[in-house]
């Protein structure tokens, strides 16, 4: 029977067979990944929970922001329409929720591997570039649905980035009334975005992963040792440290979708809100364009590159260094110039740089979502000085941050890196 | 690569199991998705039982309620409408003088004026053709589609024709007599529309 | 250079550490625990029947439906109906306040909040600890107001209750005057520890009310947990299987 099926594709369309075993049974994967390997599959598993929760909450959700009652608006009833009145409507929205911040922890964990392990570097910067327009486009997306239940966070979170873009010098103000189409965030940016956010962004979000798969998958995958293992092939051509992704890597992702469901089930049903870290506690009021809540800060995957906005005293530079900080990402495979990819055969400068910046990252994140602020006076009394306590911090981390990438160039085009022999062959797997 | 001997037996076995385990669970899954087009709390507030005042509703009058989205139709009927549903020249016209399609009516309006009280009709007002709401015609003389009218009602979509009771007319395209919805009467000139006389279901 | 490292890498590891405790610190006054159990049903129905005689007269619950509430807490439609439902409005309907909203902000300078979310957006401790906070001040155009909140627009909708609390003040540091201590100056009706009890209950109502899925949530977790561990066992099960193959 199954044979007769595949007969039956096959004289049709001679062309599915090959493409499943290119990318399947006959892609060669390192055998040698390890635990930080799973994220590249738990994001396309992420992503299609998006779609799916997406599509349904689109059924319910209603894009306006016209008032149902005094002071709140048919979206924000929408959105607890969904909670309350539609059957398990609850569920599919805390999945949609808890997605959407899995997702940036699965993409930070990822892209963190590519630092570790040098998956950006020759032949893989094509792949490293498509996955940052990725994570790029994943940033408006996650902004633009993060605006949707038009609560008070939704609404200054809306004013606050997209005034961003009033920063701009001659257009700027002209360009924020026109991604706004009002004066400030009304009917007409929660539509626009609703309409971005359901339709264009996905579309654009789903090219661009088969182009980052396609690019992968013409390269083949890096590994924990950084070792090419496309330079050791048998005698039929596969290579030695290469075991077929399926069904190897198949059985393997599924114990780590097990894993990780565990951990996103959990969320879901003990606590959705984590918190107030994925759903904020003022975003349960209805926007209210006459009262700013008490601190404007995004949601946490935003806070390190909103820290380093708010650290910069001016405006317009704030705005460039933030940007910044994400062209630098792109470029890193330009900038690091060492020979070496896996972090296990490179020099200490790069492990103790790398540890420095993942540090920075997350003491960003800190400063960012207001707990710097908050432990301030916990740590040196209620009269401290908390504006410049937290500006020395935050600014000392803005220049570990950017530090960073001066140091991975200077580093490896001065040739300063002491690196240890790199094997020929992968060295472990579990 | 295999140096030992593959135990072909417990990776079928395995593979099978977890196949199965895990479709399952995206079958359960699947069931919060699916329930959740079923019509909401909103929906089925906006569905629940509806009072209809009758009052002031006059002998030969009609007047609708919304009741779950659709219009019911609350006819007082006259003593000469209430007549011509029992002669044999009406029955003789009908696809189901008997209402034996039991879909279409509570066992309590089984009957031929298909109501409570002879002269009440409560009645969903869609055509069972294609879903159109037919005109209300209550003269019993000749109309322009029909020459020996009898009272009833006419649907201008395709031309379906119901006696004043709501059975449907042969040799029209409406296939089946117009629903009755549950109904009681509360008192004398209150009626619930949604909900069933005590003891009948 | 080195000194200013090491200032603040201790200071991450330290702001890391103290993250989860700022958390639970917010706002000025120090929060009484609410610890709200909202499997104790009693509970809910009282708290109910408080939210119907003390509150619904100037809130509303725009998100929540009578008969929902009925459903959740155990309640037939006649006890609804007769005993928490003073607005005439219709069982399926939402619990909406009798006083108009454009009142409302005429008599209290701004129209009383929704409550069907509060506690979400405050939480539980928040709102017990408002609901205990009351005291007299004369300086206030309703006479009232409240250490939580200061400066609340709200009147003590419970004081029949709790009786009438007045503030004993102290001076700050910096020499402002600051409420240290109230005062029960005249009983309710109930004593300190009931009035605790019934505040405790209004409080689990209005946590129910901010996320009736809450009931259902936490017992079908368990139920997917142990589903997924199962399912997680046999995948590590298949893949230790497979990778025999590997060396």
């Amino acid at each position: 029977m199954a044979g007769a099926i595949a007969r039956w594709f096959n004289e049709r369309a001679p062309g599915l067979a090959p493409m499943y075993r290119k990318h399947m049974t006959e892609y060669y994967a390192p055998k040698n990944f390890n635990v930080m390997y799973y994220f590249g599959s738990l994001a396309m598993l992420v992503l299609v929970n998006q779609i799916l929760t997406g599509i349904f909450l689109a059924m319910f959700y209603k894009p306006s922001a016209l008032e149902v009652f005094p002071g709140t608006s048919e979206a924000f009833a929408s959105v607890y329409y969904i909670m309350r009145d539609v059957d398990w409507g609850w569920l599919i929205r805390y999945m949609h929720t808890t997605g959407a911040s899995m997702f940036f922890v699965v993409v930070y964990l990822h892209m963190f591997r590519g630092l570790m392990y040098g998956s950006y570097k020759k032949p893989r910067e094509l792949v490293w570039i498509l996955g940052m327009l990725i994570f790029l486009v994943l940033m408006a997306e996650a902004f633009m649905g993060y605006v949707l239940p038009w609560g008070n966070m939704s609404f200054w979170g809306a004013k606050v980035i997209i005034s961003l873009f009033g920063a701009i010098p001659v257009v700027g103000e002209t360009l924020v009334h026109w991604i706004m189409g009002d004066f400030s965030p009304a009917d007409a940016t929660l539509n626009r975005f609703f309409s971005l956010h359901v339709v264009a962004l996905p579309i654009v979000l789903l090219l661009l992963v088969v182009l980052h798969l396609a690019a992968l998958h013409e390269v083949g995958s890096n590994n924990p040792d950084g070792v090419e293992i496309k330079k050791k092939k048998n005698e039929k051509g596969i290579p030695l440290d290469g075991i077929p992704f399926h069904p190897y890597y198949t059985v393997k992702d599924l114990f780590g979708v097990g894993m990780f469901l565990l951990i996103c089930a959990f969320i879901i049903f003990f606590a959705p809100s984590m918190g107030g870290w994925f759903l904020e506690h003022d975003n349960y009021i209805p926007a209210n364009h006459l009262v700013t809540p008490a601190a404007i800060k995004p949601v946490w995957y935003f806070t390190p590159f909103y820290a380093i906005l708010r650290m910069i005293p001016f405006k317009l530079p704030g705005v460039l260094t933030m940007f910044g900080a994400i062209v630098l990402l792109f470029l890193t495979p330009w900038i690091d110039r060492g020979q070496v990819k896996s972090i296990r055969y490179r020099g200490t400068g790069y492990k103790v740089a790398l540890t420095l910046f993942a540090l920075s990252f997350i003491s960003l994140g800190l400063v960012g979502a207001e707990v710097t602020a908050e432990a301030i006076p916990m740590i040196f009394g209620a009269n401290a000085d908390i504006t410049s306590i937290e500006n020395l911090f935050g600014r000392f981390w803005v220049l570990v941050y950017f530090g960073f990438f001066v140091f991975l160039w200077v580093y490896t085009y001065f040739g300063l890196e002491k690196t240890k022999p790199v094997p020929e062959r992968v060295t472990t797997h579990d | 690569m295999a140096n030992e001997v593959v135990d072909h037996g417990r990776r079928r076995f395995l593979t099978a199991t977890t196949a199965v385990v895990g479709g399952a669970g995206v079958v359960a899954a699947a069931v919060p998705f699916i329930k959740s087009w079923e019509p909401s709390a909103r929906a089925k507030a906006a569905g629940a039982p509806v009072v209809a005042d009758i009052s002031k509703v006059e002998s030969g009058q009609m007047v609708r309620y919304g009741w779950r989205s659709v219009p019911v139709f609350v006819v007082n009927r006259t003593k000469e409408q209430v007549a011509t549903l029992t002669t044999k020249d009406v029955e003789s016209r009908l696809k189901d003088p008997n209402c034996d399609v039991t879909s279409q009516q509570p066992a309590y309006a089984k009957n031929p004026h298909r109501s409570i009280k002879p002269e009440w009709l409560v009645m969903i007002g869609i055509c069972t053709h294609l879903g159109c709401v037919p005109d209300y015609k209550p003269k019993v003389g000749p109309e322009p589609f029909d020459p020996d009218w009898k009272s009833g009602f006419y649907c201008p979509c395709h031309k379906s024709r119901y006696d004043i009771a709501g059975r449907v007319y042969d040799g029209v395209p409406a296939p089946l007599n117009m629903v009755i919805p549950p109904y009681h009467f509360m008192d004398d000139t209150h009626i619930q529309i949604g909900v069933n006389p005590k003891g009948a279901s | 250079m080195t000194k200013r490292v090491f200032f603040s890498i201790a200071l991450t590891l330290s702001l890391l550490v103290g993250a989860v405790s700022a958390q639970a610190a917010e706002g000025g006054a120090e929060l009484m625990s609410a610890h709200v159990n909202l499997k104790d049903k009693a509970s809910l129905q009282r708290g109910a029947r408080l939210y119907f005689n003390y509150c619904s007269g100037c809130h509303s619950l725009h998100f929540m439906r009578y008969s929902r509430m009925a459903k959740d807490l155990g309640l037939t439609e006649k006890e609804v109906m007769n005993n928490l439902n003073f607005t005439g409005a219709k069982f399926r309907g939402h619990a909406i306040a009798a006083m108009h909203e454009a009142d409302a902000a005429k008599w209290f300078g701004k129209a009383p909040p929704d409550l069907s979310l509060k506690v979400a957006e405050k939480g539980s401790d928040y709102v017990y600890s408002y609901l205990n906070s009351f005291y007299l001040d004369p300086e206030r155009p309703v006479g009232w107001n409240n250490v939580v909140f200061p400066n609340a627009s709200m009147p003590n909708p419970l004081w029949e209750l709790q009786g009438l609390q007045v503030a004993e003040k102290g001076k700050a540091e910096d020499g402002s005057e600051v409420v240290e201590h109230l005062k029960l100056e005249q009983p309710g009706r109930m004593s300190p520890e009931q009035f605790h009890e019934a505040t405790r209950d209004l409080t689990a109502f209005l946590t129910y009310v901010s996320e009736p899925a809450a009931l259902k949530r936490e017992s079908m977790g368990i139920w997917v947990l142990l589903y997924l561990a199962a399912f997680t066992f046999l995948a590590y099960l298949l893949k230790h299987e497979y990778w025999k193959d590997v060396h």
